[in-house]
C-alpha cells in the first residue's frame, strides 16, 4: 500500500502541477456560456502562459530587486504551500503537526511579496491596489483562522491533511450545522482571496476598480506567466481545502478518491464561474460587511463547536 | 435525517438570519429575511411534536399554522404594504454601521452562548441551540430596536424579538395552554397593527419617521 502511494505521488504531483490553468479555462468557458459566446479555448490558460514564458521582461528603472523577486517569492511560497495541501487525493506530499499555520502564513507571504512589488514601482495606482488587497486580505484572515480552529477542534488535529481528511467525514455527523458554516466561510474567503467577483473582478481593465489585476501591471513576460500561474494555484489550493471540507471522502482506495476529486474541483471552477456571471461586484465599501460576514460565520461555528450544542 | 439535526439546522439558519437583518441596507429585504425567519420557526413546533410520538399533535399543529398565518404571510404584507404606499425613503439609516452592528450581534450571540451553558434546565430540550438562539434572537432584536433610525425597522426589531420569546417558548411547549399562545399572537397583530398606523401618521403629520427627531417635539 505505501509503496503503490509512494508511487502515485509522483504522478500525483505533476497532475497537481498541470492542473491550475484547466481550471481558469473553465471559469472563463462557463461565463462565456452564460454569455451566450463560446468563448476561448479550454486550453487557452496554457497558451497563454507559454507565450507569456517565450517573450523577455521589461524592467522600469525604479524597480528594485523587490519587484523582480515578487513573482518568484510569490510562486515559491504558493508551491510550498501545495506541497502541504491535500489536493486531488486525501493526503499531502508533506505533513506535520501545526503546519497548517505554515500553509496560512505561506499565503501570506505571497502576498506581501506581490504587495512589496507593486509597491516598489513607484506608481500611485498599484500603490492604491495594494493598499486594497493588504485591507481585505487582513480581514478575510481572520475568518481563514477560525474556520480551521474549527477543523482542528473538529477533527483533534492541527495537519492540514488530517483537519480536512477522513476524520471530517465523522465530524459531519457530530457537528454539522457548525462544519456548514465553515463552508460558507471559506467560500467567502476563497472569493476574495483569488480575486473573484463579489470582491475583485479578474476581467475589469480600469485602475480605479482593479485590486489585484492593477498590482501587477507592471510585470512582464516570464515574471506575469509566474504571476498567473501563481493566481491559477491559489484557486487550486484554496479550493481543494474548501471541497475537502464540504464532501469528505471517508478513506476511499486512491483510483475512487482522486477521480472524483477532480470532478468535484471541475464543478467547483463551474459554480465560480456561474456565481460570476450571475452576480454584480460589491461596492468598494460594501466589501468590508461581506468579509465580515465571513469572520462571523466562522466564529459562530467555533461558537457552537465549542460549546458542544449541536450533538 | 432526525427531527433534533433539522431542528438544529433551522436554529442555526435563524441566527444567520437575525445577523443578516443587521446587514441588509434595504427595508424590504429585512422584512422578507423575518419573513423567511418566521416560516422556519413554524416548522420547529411540528418537529418538536414529531420528535415526541411520531406525528404532530393538533396543539403543534394549530400553532404552527397560527404563526405561519400571522407571522409569515399578514404581518410582513402589511409592513411591505407601508413601505410601498408610505413613500418611505427604502433604506435603513442606521445609527450604528452595518459592519459593526454585525460584530455587536456576533458579540451578543456569544454573551448568550456563554450565558445559556449556565442556565440549568428542568427538563432537557429537544434541541441544546434552543435556549442561546432564543436569547441571541431576544438580543439582537433589541439590537436592531435600538440601533436603527426609522419607526419601521424599530416594528421589526420588535417583531424579531418576539420570535425569539417563541422560540424560548417552544421548551414549554407541552405544558403551556393553547389559548395563551394564542392569545400572544393576537397581542402581537395588534401590536403590530397600532404601529404601522402610529407609523403611517408619524409620516404624515411630520414628513419623515426618524424617530430621534421626535427627542425635539416642543411647542416653541
Amino acid at each position: 500500500m505505501t509503496v503503490f502511494r509512494a508511487l502515485a505521488a509522483v504522478p500525483e504531483a505533476a497532475l497537481v502541477l498541470a492542473l491550475p490553468p484547466l481550471l481558469l479555462g473553465i471559469i472563463v468557458k462557463t461565463k462565456a456560456w452564460f454569455a451566450g459566446r463560446v468563448g476561448p479555448p479550454w486550453l487557452q490558460p496554457y497558451y497563454d502562459l507559454r507565450k507569456l514564458l517565450r517573450k523577455g521582461a521589461v524592467y522600469s528603472r525604479t524597480t528594485t530587486w523587490v519587484f523582480r523577486a515578487g513573482p518568484v517569492v510569490n510562486l515559491a511560497a504558493l508551491l510550498t504551500a501545495a506541497t502541504l495541501t491535500p489536493i486531488v487525493s486525501s493526503s499531502s506530499l508533506v505533513g506535520f503537526a501545526g503546519d497548517v499555520i505554515l500553509v496560512a502564513y505561506l499565503l501570506a507571504l505571497g502576498r506581501m511579496f506581490t504587495v512589496l512589488s507593486a509597491m516598489d514601482t513607484g506608481s500611485s495606482f498599484e500603490g492604491m491596489g495594494a493598499s486594497r488587497e493588504v485591507t481585505f486580505g487582513t480581514m478575510s484572515e481572520p475568518a481563514l483562522f477560525l474556520s480551521l480552529i474549527v477543523l482542528a477542534i473538529a477533527t483533534k488535529s492541527l495537519q492540514l491533511s488530517e483537519m480536512v481528511g477522513p476524520q471530517l467525514y465523522g465530524a459531519w455527523h457530530a457537528a454539522g450545522p457548525a462544519i456548514l458554516l465553515v463552508v460558507g466561510a471559506l467560500l467567502i474567503v476563497l472569493l476574495t482571496e483569488t480575486c473573484r467577483v463579489p470582491v475583485d473582478d479578474p476581467a475589469t481593465h480600469l485602475e480605479l476598480t482593479m485590486i489585484h489585476e492593477v498590482m501587477v501591471l507592471d510585470h512582464s513576460g516570464p515574471d506575469f506567466a509566474f504571476i498567473t500561474y501563481g493566481a491559477a494555484l491559489k484557486f487550486l489550493l484554496l479550493g481543494s481545502i474548501l471541497l475537502h471540507v464540504a464532501l469528505p471522502h471517508p478513506g476511499w482506495p486512491l483510483w475512487v478518491d482522486a477521480p472524483l476529486r477532480l470532478v468535484e474541483l471541475a464543478v467547483l471552477a463551474a459554480v465560480v464561474g456561474v456565481i460570476e456571471s450571475s452576480m454584480a461586484r460589491l461596492r468598494l465599501n460594501r466589501v468590508p460587511l461581506l468579509l465580515a460576514g465571513a469572520t462571523v460565520l466562522a466564529a459562530l461555528a467555533a461558537v457552537l463547536i465549542l460549546t458542544g450544542s449541536t450533538s | 435525517m432526525s427531527a433534533q439535526t433539522a431542528t438544529d439546522g433551522v436554529l442555526v439558519l435563524v441566527i444567520l438570519l437575525n445577523l443578516g437583518m443587521l446587514a441588509v441596507s434595504r427595508l424590504a429585504t429585512g422584512v422578507r429575511l423575518f419573513a423567511l425567519q418566521s416560516l422556519l420557526l413554524a416548522l420547529l413546533p411540528l418537529a418538536e411534536g414529531a420528535s415526541e410520538t411520531g406525528t404532530p399533535g393538533v396543539h403543534a399543529i394549530l400553532i404552527a399554522g397560527g404563526t405561519l398565518g400571522l407571522k409569515v404571510v399578514l404581518i410582513p404584507s402589511v409592513l411591505l404594504r407601508i413601505i410601498r404606499t408610505g413613500e418611505i425613503h427604502r433604506e435603513v439609516e442606521p445609527f450604528l454601521g452595518f459592519a459593526a452592528s454585525v460584530f455587536a450581534g456576533a458579540l451578543l450571540v456569544i454573551g448568550s452562548f456563554a450565558l445559556a451553558a449556565r442556565l440549568p434546565l428542568p427538563t432537557p430540550p429537544l434541541s441544546k441551540l434552543i435556549v442561546p438562539v432564543a436569547l441571541s434572537t431576544l438580543l439582537l432584536g433589541l439590537l436592531t430596536l435600538v440601533s436603527r433610525l426609522k419607526a419601521i425597522t424599530q416594528v421589526l426589531g420588535f417583531l424579531v424579538l418576539e420570535n425569539g420569546v417563541f422560540i424560548m417558548g417552544l421548551l414549554l411547549l407541552k405544558q403551556t395552554p393553547l389559548l395563551v399562545e394564542l392569545g400572544i399572537l393576537l397581542d402581537l397583530f395588534v401590536g403590530v397593527f397600532l404601529m404601522a398606523i402610529v407609523v403611517y401618521h408619524i409620516r404624515r403629520e411630520f414628513d419623515h419617521m426618524d424617530t430621534h427627531l421626535l427627542d425635539a417635539l416642543k411647542e416653541s
